[in-house]
C-alpha cells in the first residue's frame, strides 16, 4: 500500500472489523489488568474466562434468554400452534368491508388475518421461517465468507490483495441498498433470494473479520507453543487456530442474526420480500399489514413486536459477547 | 494545513447566506391564502393523487393521473354524461353520420375560446386531428398509445388508419372522415388523449416534437404547458412539493367552475392518502382500499362506490400447455373455481361473478348468460372424460400491484389455486412483479394460466372482446392456436363494423354466448367496483363509471 | 493534503466506472422494465415488441453499454422512464436531492444532540441507572425496524394527536416561493417564515425516525471512547495538575473522545441513505429515498442508474470530508 498521511473512513471501518477479530488472538490472561470481581487463573482459555463472566452478566443471560425461547419455539412451533396456519378457517368470516380482519374468538384468541388464517398460529409458526431466514442468511454469510477469508489467508500474496480489495468495494456500499439490488434483481422473488440478498451483504464482513483473527491467532502465544512442541500442522489448525478464531465471528454472527431479521422486514415492507406467504415469517407479516394499519394496528403491532424483541435478544447477547471477549472493555 | 480557528465556517456561513438572500426574493402573489375569498366555501379543493402526471398532453399519456389532471383543463368534440358512460355533446353540440358511417359532420359550439385567447373552431378541429395523425416514429411506438389502439396507424401508413381525414365545412362544421364503419366512433372521441387543444401554442410549443433518447422519450416544451377550453387552466407543478395547482378558467364558455382552484397533492402511498384525509390536508381520493371503506365510512366521509366498468380474467395460453386446446379442460377449470366465495371474501361489496368478458354496463353485454356454477364434481368428471386427470398448470400472478379490477392479485390467486388443487390440478405458482417480467411474460406466453384485467375505455364491446380477441395473429391467449381463432376475430371485426346500434348490440350478445359456450377461450371471474372517497365538507363530485370524473361543480365547505 | 485529496478522486472516478458498467449489465438483465411501465395493462405482444424496438432495448447489451457510455460523455445520462417520464435523470436527482439532504442533517443533528451528551453523561456516570437505561434504550433503537418506528410516530403524533403532518414536504396552500430546493432555507432566504416553519414540521417525524440508529451509534461510541480518555494518562495528570474540573472535561476528555465520534458519524452516512429510503417512503417525503423505491418497482433504469452512481458518490464524498475533518481536528494526523 502506498504510504498515506490520513487514515481513510474505509481504512477505519476496516480496523473496527479487526479490532474484533484481534479478540480472537486473546492477550495473554496476565496483562489483562484491573479484572475487577473476576480473577484470571493462567491456565483457564478465553473462552471459558469469558463464559464465567458472562454467566453472572444479567443483559447477556436475557439476551440468551430471548434466543433461547426464540430458538425452541421456532422448533416445536407447528406442534403447538392451535391451527394449521395455512388454511383460511375464518375465510368465511371475512369481508372485504364489513369484517376484513375477523376479531379474537373462542379458539382464535388473536383472530385471524385478511384471509381467515389464525393470527397467533401464524405467529407461533413465523417464529420458524423468521429463525430460518435469520440463520440462513447468516450461515450463508459465513460459509462465504470463511471461504474468501481462508482462500484469502491461505495462498496470500495477489491472492489476498484481490480477496481484499472485492471485499473492501463491498464493505463501501450501503448494506440494506446492496440487500434491496440484490433482491430487486430476483426474477422470482423467493424466501431464498431475501436470504441470499441478505447473506451477500455479510460475506465481505465475515470475510474480513475470520481473516485477520486467523492472522492474529496464527501468531498467538498458544499457537506458537504448540508449534515448538512439536504438534503436527493439521492438529494446530484444527485444534488451535480454526477454534480460536471463531469466537469474533460468533459474537459477528449473533449480531447479524438481528440484522437480518430486520432488513428481512425492511425488504418485505419495500416489496422486495418473499411473495408467497404460505410459510408465514414475521417480516413478511409485518410487511404486509401496511395496509392494514388504519383500522387494525395489531395486525403490525404482533409481528413488530416479535421482530423488536427477538433482534433485542441476539442484539443484547451478541453485545455482551463481544465485550467479554474485548480486552479492552474487561477493565 | 493552515486555518483560522472556529470563525472561517462562520464567515463563509454568513457570506453565503448574505449572497443568497440577496438574489432570493419572494414571489408569493400577495393576498394569498385560504382565508381571503368570502362566503361559507373554502377556494381550494386539494386531491389526493397516487402518483405524478407523466406529462401534461393527454395525448402522449396513458395513464389514469395525468388524465385526471388534463380532464379538468380540456375538453374534446364529445363528452360524457356526468355519471353515466354514454356520450353527450361537448365542444360538438351534435354530429350526424352518413349512411355508410363513413363520413361524419359535426356541428361545433359557437362562443369558444382556447385560454390563450385563440378561438375554438373547425380549422382548430381540423389542426387537431391532423396533428394527432402525423405522428413521428418515435411517438408512434409508445407514447401516442391511444391513437395506436383506437385508430390502428398513423400518416406514414395512412391506408391502415382509421381515421382518413377531417375536413372543416365552415367556421362551425366539421366533416371526419373514417375507412369503415367502427361502433367506436365517435365514442372513442370522448377519450382524454383527444382532447381539443390551441393549435396556437401546439405550434408554438413545438408539440409533435417526441424524441426517443436513450431507453426514454423526450417530450416536448408544450406537453408541460397545455393550452385547452376547460374549466380550468394549468397554474403550476411543484415537483419538489409534488403539487399541480390548477386555477379557474374565468372565460370559460359554459358554467364557471364553483371552486377557484384545485391541488393535485402526489401520495404514493395508500394508507398515507388515507392519513391524509383524516386530517384534513386533502379533501378526496381515488380508489381507496376496499378495507378502509368501513372506516372511512365512519368518519364521517361519503364513499362512493361506482359501477364496475372492468373484468378480471384467467387467461390460458393453449399453446404453452396443449392440454387447455381441449374446451373440456377449460371449462373443467372454470367449473372448478368457486367465484362466489372468492367475490364474497376477497373482493369489496357491490362485485360481481363475470358471466362473460364485459361488465354489465357495456352495450352488447348478454343478459340471458349465466355464470358457470361451482361444481368441483363436474370439474373432475370433464378432466376425467378429457383424459387431464391430475395435469399440471403454471398459474401466475404479479406483484407489487394493484389494480381496480385485482385490488390484491396474490390473495385472489390464493383463493383461485386452492380451488384448482381440489379438484386434482398440480399448480406450479409463479410470480413476478408487474413491472418487471410479468407483463412480459403473459405477451412473450410464458404461462399456462395468469391473472389479468381490463378496465374500459368507453361503452364499446369492441373495447373488451376486441381487445381480446380481436388480434387474431397475436394476443395473449394464443387463440392462432386454437381451431376458432380465425372465426371469433372475424365474427368480431364484423359485429364491429355494423352500423345500426339494435342489430350491433344483438351481434356481440351471440358472440359473448359463443364465447362463454363455444370458445371459452379465457375464464373471466368477477367485476370489482372501484370507489371514490370525499370528506363530508364536498359537495358536487358525480362519480363516473369510467372513473372519469370532473371537478368544476364541486364545492369544498369550510 | 492536495495530493490527498486529488488521489481520493481519483479512486472515485475509477470506482464510479467500474460501478457504472456493474449496474448497467445487472439492469439490463432484469425482465420487463421500460416497456411494461409504460404500457401497464394496456401492453399486448405487438405494442409491447414496437415499442422494445423503438427504445433500441432489442439489442445487444455490448451496443446498449455502447451507447450508454456516449451519452453519457456528452452529459446525458438518459431520461426517467418510470418515476417523471421524459425527464433528465440526472436532474430529477438533483431536484430530489435536497429534501434528502434536509431529512438527513436534521436527523443528525438529533442524533449528535441526544448521543453525545447522553454518551458522556452516561459514561462519567458509569453502572448507574441513566447509563443502564440509555444502553438498553440505544440496543432497543437498533432492534426497532426504522420504518415500523416511522410509523408508529406517524401514527401518535400526526394521527391521534394531529400536531404535526401526516406527509409530504410542505403543505399545500402555502405558495411558497422556491430558491434552492431546500424548503426550509428558502422560506429563510425569501423571508417567508410561515413556509419555512411549515416545511421543518413536516421534517420533524421522519427526521425522529431516522435518527434512531445513528443516535444508538453515537451514543454507544460517545459513551466507550469518554470511558476510555477518561482511564488515559494525561487525564490523570491533568487531574494531578489541579487543572479545573471543567477544562479537564472540556479540553481534554471530550476533545479526545470526539475523535472515534466523527468517524462513527461519518460512517453514519450510508445508513442514512438506507433509513431514508424507507421514512421518505412512509412519509411520502419526495426525497432520493422515495424517487429510489419507486424507480424500483416500475423498473425506471435511467434513474436507478443515475441514483445508485450518486450513492457511491455521495458516500465517498462524504467520507472524504469526514477525513479532512478528522485532520482538522486530530492535530496528531495534521503534523505527521
Amino acid at each position: 500500500m502506498t504510504p498515506n498521511p490520513l487514515k481513510t473512513q474505509a481504512d477505519r471501518r476496516k480496523e473496527r472489523i479487526d479490532d474484533l477479530a484481534a479478540t480472537a488472538g486473546g492477550s495473554p490472561s496476565g496483562t489483562v489488568t484491573g479484572a475487577g470481581e473476576i480473577e484470571e487463573s493462567p491456565g483457564v482459555s478465553l473462552i471459558a474466562s469469558a463464559w464465567r463472566r458472562l454467566r453472572r452478566n444479567p443483559v447477556f443471560l436475557v439476551g440468551a434468554g430471548i434466543t433461547l425461547a426464540f430458538v425452541v419455539l421456532a422448533i416445536i412451533a407447528p406442534w403447538i400452534a392451535p391451527h394449521d396456519p395455512t388454511q383460511g378457517l375464518l375465510l368465511d368470516k371475512v369481508r372485504q368491508q364489513s369484517n376484513p380482519i375477523p376479531g379474537s374468538e373462542p379458539g382464535f384468541p388473536l383472530g385471524a388475518d385478511n384471509r381467515g388464517r389464525d393470527l397467533l398460529s401464524r405467529l407461533l409458526v413465523g417464529a420458524q421461517q423468521t429463525l430460518i431466514v435469520g440463520v440462513g442468511a447468516t450461515v450463508i454469510g459465513l460459509v462465504g465468507g470463511l471461504t474468501l477469508g481462508t482462500l484469502a489467508g491461505a495462498f496470500g500474496g495477489w491472492v489476498d490483495s484481490f480477496i481484499m480489495r472485492i471485499v473492501d468495494v463491498m464493505l463501501s456500499i450501503p448494506s440494506l441498498l446492496l440487500a434491496m439490488s440484490l433482491a430487486a434483481v430476483a426474477a422470482r422473488p423467493s424466501q431464498m433470494t431475501v436470504i441470499l440478498a441478505i447473506a451477500i451483504v455479510e460475506i465481505p464482513i465475515f470475510a474480513r473479520l475470520l481473516r485477520g483473527s486467523m492472522l492474529a491467532v496464527r501468531s498467538s502465544d498458544h499457537v506458537l507453543a504448540a508449534r515448538a512442541l512439536g504438534v503436527k500442522q493439521s492438529a494446530v489448525v484444527f485444534r488451535h487456530i480454526i477454534p480460536n478464531s471463531l469466537a469474533p465471528v460468533i459474537v459477528q454472527a449473533t449480531i447479524v442474526l438481528a440484522t437480518a431479521i430486520i432488513d428481512a422486514a425492511a425488504l418485505s415492507f419495500l416489496g422486495l420480500g418473499n411473495p408467497d406467504d404460505r410459510k408465514p415469517e414475521w417480516g413478511q407479516m409485518l410487511g404486509a399489514s401496511q395496509e392494514f394499519l388504519g383500522d387494525h394496528p395489531h395486525l403490525a403491532f404482533y409481528p413488530a413486536a416479535c421482530i423488536i424483541i427477538v433482534a433485542l435478544g441476539f442484539t443484547l447477547m451478541g453485545e455482551s459477547l463481544r465485550e467479554a471477549l474485548d480486552p479492552k472493555s474487561r477493565r | 494545513m493552515k486555518y483560522t480557528r472556529k470563525a472561517t465556517p462562520v464567515v463563509l456561513a454568513a457570506a453565503v447566506a448574505l449572497t443568497l438572500t440577496a438574489c432570493a426574493q419572494s414571489e408569493r402573489a400577495s393576498g394569498q391564502g385560504g382565508a381571503s375569498s368570502g362566503g361559507d366555501t373554502k377556494d381550494t379543493f386539494t386531491f389526493g393523487a397516487a402518483g405524478a402526471p407523466e406529462v401534461f398532453d393527454p395525448f402522449y399519456a396513458t395513464d389514469g393521473e395525468t388524465f385526471r389532471v388534463t380532464r379538468q383543463i380540456m375538453e374534446g368534440l364529445v363528452g360524457i354524461k356526468a355519471g353515466t358512460a354514454e356520450v353527450e355533446p361537448e365542444l360538438a353540440e351534435k354530429w350526424e353520420p352518413s349512411a355508410d358511417g363513413k363520413e361524419w359532420t359535426f356541428t361545433l359550439r359557437k362562443g369558444v375560446k382556447f385560454t390563450d385567447g385563440t378561438p375554438f373552431n373547425a380549422d382548430a378541429v381540423c389542426y387537431n386531428f391532423e396533428r394527432m395523425f402525423d405522428q413521428n416514429e418515435a411517438a408512434a411506438a409508445g407514447p401516442a398509445e391511444y391513437w395506436s389502439t383506437t385508430m390502428g396507424a398513423f400518416k406514414s401508413k395512412a391506408k391502415d388508419s382509421l381515421y382518413q381525414g377531417c375536413e372543416a365545412k365552415d367556421e362551425s362544421t366539421v366533416v371526419l372522415k373514417v375507412a369503415r364503419a367502427t361502433s367506436k366512433f365517435p365514442t372513442m372521441l370522448s377519450l382524454d388523449s383527444f382532447s381539443m387543444q390551441s393549435p396556437k401554442a401546439m405550434k408554438e410549443g413545438d408539440a409533435n416534437n417526441v424524441k426517443t433518447q436513450g431507453e426514454g422519450f423526450a417530450y416536448p416544451k408544450y406537453s408541460f404547458n397545455p393550452v385547452a377550453t376547460g374549466p380550468y387552466k394549468l397554474e403550476k407543478y411543484d415537483e419538489a412539493n409534488k403539487t399541480v395547482t390548477l386555477v379557474r378558467n374565468d372565460d370559460y364558455w359554459g358554467e364557471k367552475a364553483k371552486t377557484k382552484k384545485i391541488v393535485f397533492k402526489i401520495i404514493p402511498d395508500e394508507s398515507t392518502r388515507r392519513q391524509e384525509l383524516k386530517a384534513g390536508s386533502i379533501d378526496a381520493y381515488d380508489l381507496p382500499n376496499p378495507v378502509d371503506w368501513n372506516g372511512l365510512k365512519s368518519d364521517g366521509n361519503k364513499v362512493m362506490v361506482r359501477p364496475a366498468f372492468n373484468i378480471l380474467y384467467m387467461g390460458l395460453n393453449p399453446q404453452k400447455n396443449p392440454k387447455l386446446k381441449d374446451l373440456k379442460v377449460r371449462q373443467a377449470l372454470l367449473y372448478a373455481l368457486n367465484r362466489d366465495q372468492l367475490v364474497k371474501t376477497q373482493l369489496p361489496d357491490g362485485a360481481t361473478v363475470a358471466t362473460q368478458f364485459m361488465p354489465e354496463t357495456v352495450s352488447g353485454y348478454n343478459k340471458e348468460l349465466k355464470a358457470y356454477p361451482y361444481d368441483p364434481e363436474k370439474a373432475k368428471s370433464l378432466l376425467k372424460e378429457a383424459g387431464a386427470e391430475g395435469m399440471s398448470l403454471t398459474f401466475a400472478y404479479p406483484s407489487e400491484v394493484s389494480r381496480p379490477y385485482m385490488p390484491n392479485p396474490q390473495k385472489i390467486h390464493d383463493a383461485l389455486r386452492s380451488d384448482l388443487e381440489k379438484v386434482g390440478i398440480k399448480v406450479n405458482v409463479v410470480t413476478k412483479p408487474w413491472n418487471g417480467g410479468y407483463l412480459d411474460g403473459v405477451d412473450n406466453g410464458q404461462f399456462d394460466a395468469w391473472l389479468l384485467g381490463w378496465t374500459g375505455d368507453y361503452d364499446s364491446a369492441d373495447n373488451f372482446v376486441g381487445t381480446f380477441f380481436g388480434n387474431y395473429d397475436v394476443n395473449d391467449f394464443h387463440t392462432k392456436a386454437t381451431s376458432y381463432g380465425k372465426q371469433l376475430a372475424d365474427d368480431l371485426a364484423k359485429a364491429d363494423s355494423i352500423v345500426d346500434k339494435g342489430q350491433r348490440d344483438a351481434a356481440y350478445e351471440k358472440l359473448n354466448q359463443q364465447i362463454m359456450e363455444e370458445y371459452l377461450p379465457g375464464l373471466p371471474i368477477s367485476h370489482s367496483p372501484p370507489a371514490l372517497v370525499v370528506s363530508p365538507k364536498v359537495q358536487g363530485v358525480v362519480p363516473s363509471p369510467l372513473t372519469a370524473e370532473e371537478f368544476s361543480g364541486v364545492t369544498v365547505g369550510k | 493534503m492536495l495530493r490527498f485529496i486529488v488521489r481520493r478522486l481519483l479512486q472515485m472516478v475509477g470506482v464510479v466506472i467500474v460501478l457504472s458498467l456493474l449496474v448497467f449489465i445487472w439492469l439490463r438483465s432484469l425482465p420487463g422494465g421500460t416497456v411494461s411501465a409504460m404500457l401497464g395493462d394496456r401492453a399486448t405482444p405487438e405494442s409491447t415488441a414496437r415499442l422494445t424496438k423503438q427504445l433500441g432495448l432489442d439489442q445487444p447489451l455490448w451496443v446498449q453499454y455502447g451507447r450508454f457510455v456516449k451519452r453519457v460523455l456528452s452529459g446525458d445520462f438518459g431520461l426517467s422512464t418510470g418515476v417523471l417520464p421524459g425527464r433528465d435523470a440526472l436532474d430529477l436527482f438533483l431536484s430530489r436531492m435536497p429534501a434528502t439532504i434536509e431529512l438527513s442533517i436534521l436527523a443528525l443533528i438529533i442524533a449528535v444532540a441526544a448521543g453525545i451528551p447522553l454518551g458522556y453523561l452516561a459514561a462519567r456516570r458509569r453502572a448507574s441507572t441513566l447509563d443502564n437505561l440509555s444502553i438498553v434504550g440505544s440496543l432497543v433503537g437498533v432492534a426497532v425496524p426504522v420504518f415500523f418506528l416511522a410509523f408508529v410516530l406517524k401514527y401518535i403524533f400526526a394521527i391521534q394527536l394531529g400536531v404535526l403532518p401526516v406527509s409530504g414536504r410542505q403543505s399545500t396552500g402555502l405558495d411558497a416561493t422556491r430558491v434552492t430546493g431546500f424548503f426550509v432555507l428558502d422560506g429563510i432566504l425569501t423571508r417567508e417564515w410561515d413556509a419555512s416553519w411549515d416545511a421543518f414540521k413536516h421534517l420533524i417525524l421522519p427526521a425522529l425516525a431516522l435518527s434512531s440508529i445513528p443516535f444508538a451509534v453515537i451514543f454507544r461510541i460517545t459513551r466507550a471512547s469518554v470511558l476510555e480518555v477518561m482511564d488515559e494518562d494525561y487525564v490523570r495528570t491533568a487531574e494531578s495538575k489541579g487543572l479545573a474540573t471543567s477544562t479537564i472535561r472540556s479540553r481534554h476528555i471530550l476533545r479526545n473522545a470526539l475523535l472515534p465520534v466523527i468517524t462513527t458519524i461519518g460512517l453514519q452516512t450510508g445508513g442514512l441513505l438506507v433509513g431514508a429510503v424507507l421514512t421518505e417512503r412512509v412519509f411520502s417525503l419526495g426525497g432520493v429515498g422515495d424517487a429510489l423505491a419507486t424507480a424500483f418497482t416500475l423498473r425506471d433504469y435511467a434513474v436507478l442508474q443515475v441514483l445508485i452512481l450518486a450513492a457511491a458518490v455521495t458516500f465517498v464524498l462524504v467520507n472524504l470530508v469526514v477525513d479532512i475533518l478528522y485532520a482538522v481536528i486530530d492535530p496528531r494526523v495534521r503534523t505527521r
